[in-house]
C-alpha cells in the first residue's frame, strides 16, 4: 500500500510525514510523530483525551486522517507551555489537583484553554457542558472545573 | 500486631497542599503512559476474541495467518506449556488464552505479532477457529438453577449445599446471634430484593504493555498496571520461566480502580515475543476493554431487616448473590462482610454466593464488593427509619458501630470514625437546609471499607547535597509520589521540595503487593516513616561518631542531630545536609531502608448526602448537590484526599444512574463503548463537596487510614433512597436509567 505524503504545520513547526490512508490523525501524531502527549482513550470520539486543534477548531484527533491535515495547522498539548513557562490552565490544574491519574488532562486542557480564548469569563455550566465531551474517571470532574474558573478569572484580572 | 504506632504530633509538611512532583510531566504530556513507548524492531501485537458466548473450540488453525508476509508469531493456547500451581493462576492462564473452551464474548483464543497494525489485523481475520457453540447464561439467578449451562464441572466447593448448579463455586457465611429471636422482637420487619447491573471501571486508559524477551530467557515488560510485582510473579509462572528473569516497569498508569490488579495482554506480549525473537507492543482498543477486562460483579440480593419502634435494630439477615464472571472470585463474600458492618447488631446473618456466568472475569472494583452490599442494606435501612417516622441518620446513629463493637464480620473495631462521620453529616449545612420543590428528594447512606496494608519495601539514599531519593514500588495513580515525599519531608525534618520520589521497577526494591485495599498511603507511608527513621537511625550514629559521644546521646530535631540534653556534650546541631556532605568519611553512603508486611490498615467509614430531581415525564435524574464525608484518620495530602472522594462518589452516581453492561439474548456484549457505556460527564454533576474527619488510625505513625476505596460504597444506595423520595416509589434495581425510572413511575400510579 502506498503511504501518503503530508505537509502540515504541527505546533509553529513545518512538519512532514508518510501515512497510510487510514492512519488518523492521532495515529500519526502518536505513532510516526512521537507526540504521545495526545491520548487513545475510545478511537471513537467518545472520550477527548486526543482533543487537538486543528486551525483553530478542537476536535478528536482520533476522528480526523492524517491525510487530512495537509496544509493545515495543528496544534497539541506538547505546543501549550512556552518553553518553561506553563499556560495558567496547566499552572492551575497542578496547583489545584485537577489531576489524579493524568490521562485525560492533556485533551481537557487543550479544550479548556480553546474555551478560555472563545469565553474569557464562563459560568459553571458553560465549563461543564464545554467539558462534556472530554471524560476524567478519577476526579469527580469538581477540582477541574474550579481550576478553568479560577484561571479564567486570574487571566481576566491580569488581561 | 501494629495496634499502637500512632503518636501525635504537630504536622509541618503533612497536611498541607503542596504541587505534585509528577504535575508538569502530566500537564505537559510528557508522562509516559502504557501506550505511549516504543522499541526498536517493535512489533505490533493483537488478540482474536470470541465471538460467542459460550463454545468449545474444537480447533484453531493458524497456518493461513503465520504464512503471512510480515506476521512474526501467532500464539494459542498451546504455547502456553505450564499448568500454574494455584487455581487462581488456573484461571488467570484460562482467561488470558482460552482453553477448551471460550466463556464470554471478547474471550482471548489466539494473538498475533506482526511488522504492522494492518497486517496484524488481516492475520487475525486468516486464523480459522472451529467453535462448537454452546447454550450460555449471563444473569446470576439463573445461573445458580440446577438446570443451568455450566461453565465449568468439578469446581464447586464443599461449601455450597446440594441443589445448586456447578456454576455455584462457593458459600460464605458470616455473623452472630440469633436472627430468628431477633425478627420475633421486632416491631417492624422489612425484607426487600435488589439487583444491581455489572460496570466497569471506565479508566480512560486501555490496557497496553511492551514485552521483550531475548533468546537468553531474560525479559524486560513495561505495562499500566496497579501492581508490576504480581505482574512479575504471574507473568513468570505462565511462562515458566524464573521470576528474577523477567523486569517489570510499571507506566505513568491511567486510571485503574482495581481492574489494573491483574494481567490481560502482559503474558501474550511475552509468548509472542518469545516466539519472535522482537519486542512485541501490545494496546487494547476500548471495545476490547470493556469486553474483555475488569467489570465488577452484576448482584442479586434479598435484604431482611427488623426493629423495634424505639428504633433499635434487633435482627438483620442478607443473601448476596454474586456473578463473578467466568471465573471464581470473592465478591459476594466480601459483600457479605460489608453489608452490614456500620451497625452494632446483636443478631446478624449473611450469606455470600460465588456464581459463574458467561461474562468476562470480574475483577476488582474499588471495595469490591461493598457498593451493591451498601445499597442493599442502606436502602432496608432507610426505609425503616421512614416507617418508624425517624432521622435517617438518628436511626442510624442509634445503632452505629463503635470501638468494642463486635462486627457482623467477625472482628471487635479498635477505634472507628463512624459516629463522628454521622455527627458531621448530621451538623453539616446540607443536611439542615430543607430541600425544596417538585419531584425533589433527598437521601443519605452510609458505607464500609476494611482497607489493608500488606507487603511493602521503600528505600530511601540520603544524597551528598543533603536531598533525598526515594524509592516505592507501587504505581502513582493519584497523588501518591506527592504524599511519600510529604511523609520523608516530615519525618526526616526538610523541605518538601528536597525529597524526589520514584516508582522502582521489580528489580530495585523488595516485593510490593499490588496499589489496592486502598493500600498505599496507609503500608507504603508507614514504611517511608520507617525507612526514614532508619536513615535518621545512621544520621545519628555519623554525628555521634564525629562528635565523640555515645550514638544513644543524640537525638533528631527539625532536621538535625544534636546532643540529646546537657550531660550528652555540648556540641553545634548537625543538619542532614552536613552530615551527608561528610558521609564518605564517616563510613560511606547513607540510607535507610524498610521492608514490612504491613497491619493494622484499619477500617474506613464515609457518608454521603445526594439531592436528586427526577423529571416524570422521561424518567431522567439530575443530581442538584453532593456531599461526602469520610474519616482519612490523617490527611496527608487533603487535595488529593478530597479527590478520592470526589472520584469515588461520582463513579458510584454512574452506577446508580446510568452505567450498565447490557447483554443481548445471545450472550454478545450489547454496548462496548463510552457512547453506550456512558460514565459520568461534567454536566451531568453538580460539585461534589467533601468533608474529611480525622479519627486517627493506631496502626500508622500519623493516624493514616486509606481513603480510595470508601467513598464508592456509599453513593448507590444514597441515590436510590435519594430518587426513591423523590419519585415516590422505592427503587431496588440499578441503574436507575430514565426508562427503568420512567416504568416504576408509571408503574406506581396504577
Amino acid at each position: 500500500m502506498s503511504r501518503i505524503h503530508v505537509t502540515t504545520t504541527i505546533n509553529g513547526d513545518e512538519t512532514e510525514y508518510l501515512c497510510e490512508p487510514q492512519d488518523t490523525l492521532l495515529d500519526v501524531l502518536r505513532d510516526e510523530l512521537d507526540l504521545t502527549g495526545s491520548k487513545e482513550g475510545c478511537a471513537s470520539g467518545d472520550c477527548g483525551a486526543c482533543s487537538v486543534m486543528l486551525d483553530g477548531r478542537l476536535v478528536c484527533s482520533c476522528l480526523v486522517l492524517g491525510a487530512e491535515a495537509e496544509g493545515r495547522a495543528v496544534e497539541t498539548i506538547e505546543g501549550m507551555a512556552s518553553g518553561e513557562e506553563l499556560h495558567p490552565l496547566q499552572q492551575a490544574f497542578i496547583d489545584k489537583a485537577a489531576l489524579q491519574c493524568g490521562i485525560c488532562t492533556p485533551g481537557i486542557l487543550v479544550a479548556a484553554k480553546d474555551l478560555l480564548e472563545r469565553n474569557p469569563d464562563p459560568t459553571e455550566e458553560e465549563v461543564r457542558y464545554w467539558l462534556a465531551g472530554n471524560l476524567c474517571r478519577c476526579t469527580g470532574y469538581d477540582k477541574i472545573i474550579r481550576a478553568v474558573l479560577d484561571t479564567a478569572a486570574d487571566m481576566r484580572g491580569a488581561a | 500486631m501494629a495496634k499502637d504506632e500512632f503518636q501525635s504530633r504537630q504536622f509541618k509538611v503533612v497536611g498541607t497542599r503542596v504541587p505534585r512532583p509528577d504535575g508538569v510531566d502530566k500537564v505537559t504530556g510528557r508522562a509516559r503512559y502504557g501506550a505511549d513507548i516504543t522499541a526498536p524492531g517493535m512489533l505490533t501485537g493483537l488478540c482474536l476474541r470470541s465471538p460467542h458466548a459460550h463454545a468449545r473450540i474444537r480447533s484453531i488453525d493458524t497456518s493461513a495467518a503465520e504464512a503471512m508476509k510480515g506476521v512474526k508469531a501467532v500464539v494459542t493456547r498451546a504455547d502456553f506449556d505450564v499448568t500454574p500451581e494455584s487455581s487462581g493462576n488456573r484461571d488467570v492462564l484460562d482467561n488470558v488464552m482460552a482453553g477448551d473452551k471460550a466463556l464470554y464474548d471478547g474471550h482471548t483464543v489466539a494473538a498475533v505479532a506482526a511488522t504492522s497494525r494492518s497486517v496484524a489485523r488481516a492475520a487475525l481475520k486468516a486464523i480459522k477457529v472451529d467453535y462448537e457453540v454452546l447454550p450460555h447464561v449471563t444473569d446470576v439467578d439463573e445461573a445458580m438453577k440446577p438446570d443451568a449451562p455450566v461453565l465449568h464441572e468439578g469446581r464447586q466447593q464443599e461449601s455450597v449445599p446440594e441443589g445448586y448448579s456447578q456454576n455455584v463455586l462457593a458459600r460464605s457465611q458470616y455473623g452472630h446471634g440469633d436472627v430468628d429471636k431477633g425478627f420475633e422482637e421486632a416491631d417492624i420487619v422489612i425484607e426487600r430484593h435488589f439487583t444491581t447491573a455489572a460496570t466497569h471501571q471506565g479508566y480512560i486508559e486501555p490496557h497496553a504493555c511492551l514485552a521483550t524477551m531475548g533468546g537468553d530467557g531474560k525479559a524486560d515488560l513495561w505495562c499500566c498496571t496497579q501492581g508490576h510485582y504480581h505482574v512479575r510473579d504471574t507473568c513468570a509462572e505462565l511462562l515458566g520461566m524464573d521470576t528474577g528473569q523477567l523486569k517489570v516497569t510499571s507506566s505513568e498508569i491511567g486510571g485503574g480502580f482495581g481492574g489494573k490488579t491483574t494481567v490481560f495482554l502482559e503474558p501474550v506480549a511475552l509468548m509472542l515475543s518469545r516466539k519472535s525473537g522482537k519486542p512485541v507492543k501490545m494496546t487494547m482498543s476500548r471495545e476490547e476493554v470493556l469486553r474483555a477486562s475488569g467489570p465488577t460483579a452484576s448482584t442479586s440480593v434479598s435484604i431482611k431487616i427488623g426493629a423495634r419502634k424505639d428504633g433499635r435494630i434487633t435482627a438483620g439477615w442478607g443473601d448476596f448473590r454474586y456473578q463473578n464472571g467466568a471465573f471464581e472470585a470473592m465478591n459476594g463474600a466480601l459483600g457479605a462482610m460489608c453489608g452490614f458492618a456500620p451497625y452494632d447488631l446483636e443478631n446478624v446473618r449473611t450469606t455470600g454466593w460465588e456464581v459463574v456466568t458467561n461474562r468476562p472475569k470480574a475483577a476488582a472494583y474499588r471495595a469490591p464488593g461493598a457498593p451493591m452490599a451498601a445499597f442493599a442494606v442502606e436502602s432496608v435501612v432507610d426505609e425503616l427509619a421512614g416507617e418508624l417516622g425517624m432521622d435517617p441518620i438518628d436511626f442510624r446513629l442509634m445503632n452505629a458501630a463503635d470501638e468494642g463493637t463486635k462486627a457482623a464480620y467477625g472482628p471487635t473495631y479498635p477505634a472507628i470514625g463512624l459516629k463522628s462521620v454521622l455527627e458531621a453529616a448530621k451538623d453539616h449545612p446540607h443536611w439542615n437546609t430543607p430541600l425544596e420543590g417538585e419531584n425533589r428528594g433527598r437521601g443519605f447512606a452510609v458505607g464500609f471499607w476494611f482497607n489493608f496494608g500488606g507487603n511493602t519495601s521503600v528505600s530511601l539514599m540520603i544524597n551528598g547535597d543533603g536531598t533525598v531519593s526515594l524509592s516505592e514500588g507501587n504505581p502513582d495513580i493519584g497523588g501518591s509520589r506527592a504524599s511519600m515525599s510529604m511523609m520523608a519531608a516530615e519525618e526526616l525534618g526538610i523541605p518538601y521540595e528536597h525529597v524526589r520520589c520514584v516508582i522502582a521497577d521489580t528489580a530495585s526494591l523488595g516485593q510490593n503487593d499490588i496499589t489496592d485495599g486502598s493500600r498505599v498511603t496507609f503500608a507504603v507511608g508507614l514504611a517511608t516513616i520507617k525507612a526514614a527513621r532508619h536513615a535518621i537511625d545512621i544520621m545519628k550514629a555519623r554525628a555521634a561518631r564525629i562528635w565523640g559521644i555515645d550514638e544513644e546521646a543524640v537525638e533528631w530535631v527539625d532536621g538535625a542531630a544534636q546532643p540529646a540534653g546537657p550531660n550528652a556534650g555540648k556540641f553545634e546541631p548537625m543538619t542532614l545536609k552536613e552530615i551527608a556532605a561528610l558521609a564518605s568519611k564517616t563510613g560511606g553512603p547513607i540510607a535507610g531502608h524498610f521492608e514490612v508486611n504491613a497491619e493494622g490498615a484499619g477500617v474506613s467509614f464515609g457518608a454521603h448526602i445526594a439531592d436528586t430531581e427526577v423529571d416524570p415525564e422521561t424518567g431522567a435524574v439530575k443530581v442538584l448537590r453532593y456531599t461526602v464525608f469520610q474519616d482519612a484518620g490523617k490527611a496527608v495530602h487533603p487535595d488529593y484526599v478530597e479527590g478520592q472522594m470526589q472520584g469515588g462518589a461520582v463513579q458510584g452516581i454512574g452506577w446508580a444512574l446510568n452505567e450498565e453492561y447490557i447483554y443481548g439474548e445471545d450472550g454478545i456484549l450489547q454496548n462496548p463503548g463510552y457512547l453506550d457505556y456512558r460514565i459520568p460527564v461534567a454536566s451531568d454533576l453538580p460539585m461534589i463537596d467533601t468533608k474529611i474527619l480525622e479519627i486517627p488510625n493506631p496502626g500508622h505513625p500519623y493516624g493514616v487510614r486509606g481513603v480510595g476505596e470508601t467513598g464508592i460504597v456509599p453513593p448507590l444506595a444514597t441515590l436510590a433512597n435519594a430518587v426513591s423520595r423523590a419519585a415516590g416509589v422505592r427503587m431496588t434495581s440499578l441503574p436507575m436509567s430514565p426508562p427503568k425510572l420512567l416504568a416504576a413511575i408509571k408503574a406506581a400510579k396504577g
